[in-house]
């Protein structure tokens, strides 16, 4: 094993330190022997340029925006712009404790209160609540409002969320872990929610459904406003899922389509960082009959001596509220972010967001088609993301939607989503994003090509791609089965 | 402005090739009377010259204060390295790893952050993170009910010294699976359990017991552990991991260790930023990996047998089981682990017992300072980690404006949650404050009380 393959462990050197980063003199302890740890804990021990320079390497072992195209579907792996994250981390915002006085946060609180109006603009919401930390949290948060929403009618049978199949992972995890009892529904032909289906699923029992617009298969729903109105009329409320907000931001609204609640990706749309899995931030927006259900705390308005002052609402505020979500008040430096790329976008700015986003995945769908692979939905326009499946190449030539995408990275493209949604067979979810050139996307058809004539033509298998990433194809099997989640020095492996 | 990098030419050849006139031909399957003209709530847009100023005005109004606020977000010293080299791109705009080979960096890293909060902890496997300490809790409970399948309560039992906000978290997350939270009573003179007030016949889930608590007193948690164990309970640990550079980890507490960790990774690298992103960290018995939620990342070994990094155990996932997950847990706290791995890695054990050490006698420094003003006492007698409670003998909230008015943040006013313990006030000073610091603000604080007593004599 070279020394560039090493743990961070075994570059370890007993008494070695970065000796700027802690005191000099270690303070006397004066507690109670039994509460005292008696063992060494597994930690480096490394000067500071050995850390500096392992885990600068280590970077550069990822694929990134800054580095590569990234064209993940569903994911909105768009540029992060670098002011957003220089000025979130100003001292000053960067060093306030959440508890603070609102006295020396009105700067941050001004930021937030903002932030809050202006995604309530863009989803056409009466409320926004900016707790929620990830898509994930601010689902539960939505499915929380809906059933706290009926219980307060006393209407307590509403328990089953319908969810169509084509949905992300993380709804039917979320109503689940809501109580709430998922009923799946199926998608025709042309993408959309088989609205007979539906007729058959609502009823009483109706809490809501929990719809992607446009849906994880990169098409706009058309039926939406029979949708709205079936679940509406059942008594049910409807949850827009905002993974895919980045396709018509600007151009149509949520509320205007009748959502009743709708979390954001702040990650995805206001192009926060992903950060390799985080931190996400999952602001959530509401109509009229939610707004005394949003999670707590929200930031508030008053007037004091003429001048505005922000403060938090709390509980005494918000009686009904589902409650807290997180610690504080959820990721607030993401928050800073996702107001700081709002700023710079604007008004005009987030039409145009939606427009090229859609102008990029459309042209990207036309030449991909017209270089001879299948649409998922040839008849539709795409969203702001696509479709393409590689049922044909896989039957004829063995070429599976895995191997383009372990291909692809040896051409320096990164995969696109693989096998999701999971009812299109050997599927790409590709989605490019506004802030791709046209260079950039005609690169990565000529890759596309590439692979499969490869192998139509020359019998090429991909079997055992990439070739020349830092490892090779990984073995899954063994990784679940061999649990190695932790180093283990040599010599405590003896023991 | 967006950052689309689109000439007119380009448009107009990308148009051609799609076969559409204009942009807005692409929307034309959304029904025409839902589409919006303007965003009037949106401000138009603003240069980075223009936004900078705007965010360093903006920075001003919230200036820099002495800070002695601990209750759950702690300020260290944050070596520059740490958010030099976190926030690289490669780092920071990179996504999840679902593309292992190309996402070796982020792999390794959270495989090393794995190993080193596991060793602090004292338990075996630890997942790649959870949203922060407090939601932490609320997947720690939903894992021990999955866990502890003998026990068919859904009752779950804090120790008094749980912060009240995990509780409420807690709540809102699990409550609508019939889980509950109860808290076991405190001694009020010790500020920890009160074991003559326990009930025998209790048969929960899990316990949980927070070490430090969240007023600062250190519990006995060896006991705690073994009488929960004896009922069959699961062990929930939330520990502070600075404070894990002295004390002793949770895996060792008691005859069988705590079975459960978790706890907010944000005193490990991460700025304190008004509350976030933080990180939850949770570690486990190996016996309980596959009930775990979240991403965990395992070693194995590539097409050549060299040695390489992947998510695994996905079929816990979301993403795989659906309805049948462990978590709906998707995006964690990717960047902030990195943060903590960089931060661990600079400190080292020895760096980080010097952290803890220093915090501790910080605030005991501050403490005495305090208590030797007439007017304030020490509130709890059990020994305190690196933040303490003591007693006005005046409101709290008035003293904290007149400390703020000053450019100190004097603490955490308790007795809003805890009325019965009177004007009780949390301060801690970690490694960060210097005798200097410490001494402005007992002066401060004796300045307050002097003059307040004079007013009023």
């Amino acid at each position: 094993m070279t020394i560039k393959d090493q743990t961070i462990f075994e570059k370890s050197r007993d008494g070695r330190r970065a000796f700027a980063q802690s005191p000099v003199d270690e303070a006397p302890v004066d507690l109670p022997e039994s509460m005292l740890r008696t063992d060494r804990p597994l930690l480096p021990e490394a000067s500071e340029l050995q850390v500096v320079r392992h885990f600068t390497r280590l970077s550069q072992k990822n694929f990134a925006i800054d580095t590569h195209f990234y064209p993940l579907g569903s994911c909105t792996m768009k540029y992060n712009p670098k002011a957003c994250n220089t000025l979130a981390m100003l001292p000053e915002f960067i060093g306030r404790h959440p508890l603070g006085p609102t006295s020396h946060g009105q700067g941050f609180l001004t930021c937030m209160y903002e932030l809050q109006d202006m995604l309530k603009d863009v989803t056409g919401m009466q409320g926004v609540s900016l707790t929620p930390m990830a898509g994930a949290q601010g689902e539960l948060a939505g499915v929380a409002m809906i059933r706290a929403y009926h219980d307060a009618r006393g209407d307590t049978d509403r328990r089953e969320v319908l969810v169509p199949d084509a949905a992300h992972g993380t709804n039917p995890a979320t109503a689940n872990m809501c109580g709430c009892i998922v009923k799946e529904l199926p998608t025709g032909p042309e993408g959309d929610v088989d609205i007979d289906a539906l007729k058959q699923a609502v009823g009483p029992q109706t809490a809501g459904i929990m719809l992607t617009n446009p849906s994880t298969l990169g098409v706009f729903e058309h039926n939406i406003p029979a949708i709205e109105k079936i679940v509406h009329d059942a008594g049910g409320l409807l949850y827009y899922d905002g993974a895919n907000l980045n396709a018509i931001l600007g151009k149509v609204r949520p509320g205007d389509m009748g959502f009743d609640v709708i979390h954001m990706n702040l990650h995805k749309t206001f192009s926060t960082p992903h950060g390799g899995g985080g931190p996400g931030s999952g602001a959530i927006g509401v109509g009229e009959r939610l707004l005394p259900f949003m999670p707590i705390p929200v930031v508030g308005k008053r007037e004091e001596a003429g001048k505005a002052h922000y403060h938090w609402l709390e509980e005494e505020d918000f009686p009904q509220s589902i409650g807290r979500l997180s610690g504080f008040m959820g990721n607030a430096g993401v928050l800073l972010r996702a107001y700081i790329y709002m700023r710079m976008v604007g008004r005009d700015g987030m039409r145009r967001i939606a427009e090229y986003a859609t102008l990029n995945a459309n042209y990207l769908q036309a030449r991909l088609r017209d270089e001879g692979f299948e649409l998922a939905f040839p008849t539709r326009r795409a969203s702001h993301e696509f479709i393409i499946t590689l049922k044909h190449e896989a039957r004829d030539f063995e070429l599976t939607a895995m191997d383009v995408a372990k291909a692809l990275l040896d051409k320096n493209y990164h995969a696109p989503t693989t096998y999701f949604p999971l009812m299109v067979p050997e599927c790409l979810l590709i989605e490019p994003t506004e802030t791709e050139s046209k260079e950039t996307l005609d690169g990565f058809v000529d890759a596309m090509v590439e692979i499969a004539r490869d192998a139509r033509e020359n019998g090429v298998k991909y079997k055992e791609a990439p070739y020349t990433m830092p490892v090779r194809r990984l073995d899954d099997v063994k990784a679940a089965r061999e649990l190695d989640v932790r180093y283990v020095a040599p010599e405590d492996d003896a023991a | 402005m967006p950052f689309n990098p689109h000439t007119p030419k380009d448009t107009a050849e990308m148009l051609k090739a799609i076969g559409a006139d204009s942009i807005e031909d692409l929307f034309d399957e959304i029904p025409e009377h839902l589409k919006i003209e303007s965003l009037d709530g949106v401000p138009e847009a603003l240069t980075e010259m223009e936004v900078t100023r705007l965010m360093h005005d903006r920075a001003r109004m919230d200036g820099t204060p002495q800070c002695f606020i601990g209750a759950g977000a702690y300020e260290h010293h944050i070596p520059a390295a740490v958010w030099s080299v976190t926030t690289r791109g490669e780092f920071y705009s990179a996504y999840t790893p679902y593309q292992a080979e190309a996402s070796q960096g982020t792999l390794q890293t959270i495989y090393e952050y794995q190993t080193m909060i596991t060793g602090l902890t004292g338990l075996d496997v630890s997942n790649a993170s959870l949203y922060d300490g407090a939601s932490g809790l609320a997947e720690a409970a939903l894992m021990a009910v999955r866990a502890n399948r003998k026990v068919k309560s859904r009752k779950v039992l804090l120790a008094p010294g749980v912060n009240p906000t995990y509780q409420k978290v807690a709540t809102a997350i699990c409550g609508s699976q019939g889980l509950t939270f109860d808290y076991l009573p405190m001694n009020q003179q010790q500020g920890t359990l009160d074991f003559d007030a326990l009930d025998d016949d209790a048969a929960p889930v899990a316990v949980v017991i927070q070490q430090p608590t969240f007023v600062g007193t250190l519990e006995e948690v060896d006991r705690l552990v073994d009488w929960a164990h004896e009922r069959k309970a699961l062990v929930i640990a939330i520990a502070n991991p600075t404070s894990l550079a002295l004390l002793k980890a949770p895996g060792h507490w008691g005859e069988q260790g705590a079975d459960i960790c978790i706890g907010e990774g944000q005193p490990l690298g991460v700025p304190l930023s008004s509350g976030g992103p933080y990180f939850g960290y949770m570690t486990c018995k190996q016996a309980y990996v596959r009930q775990m939620p979240g991403r965990i990342v395992g070693c194995t070994t590539d097409l050549d047998g060299n040695k390489g990094y992947t998510l695994t155990l996905q079929a816990r996932e979301q993403h795989i089981r659906r309805t049948k997950a462990t978590s709906n847990i998707c995006t964690n706290q990717g960047l902030m682990v990195t943060a903590a791995t960089i931060y661990m890695s600079l400190l080292g054990y020895d760096g980080l017992r010097r952290v803890a050490a220093q915090s501790l006698s910080n605030t005991q420094k501050l403490v005495d300072g305090l208590v030797s003003i007439p007017g304030i006492e020490k509130t709890f007698t059990a020994p305190h980690f690196h933040e303490a409670a003591v007693r006005l003998d005046r409101p709290v909230a008035e003293v904290l404006d007149a400390l703020s008015s000053v450019g100190i943040l004097g603490g955490y006013d308790l007795s809003g949650i805890y009325p019965e313990l009177g004007n009780t006030l949390l301060v801690c000073a970690t490694e960060t404050k210097t005798d200097a610091d410490l001494r402005a603000y007992v002066d401060a604080m004796r300045d307050i009380f002097r003059r307040s007593n004079a007013r009023s004599a």
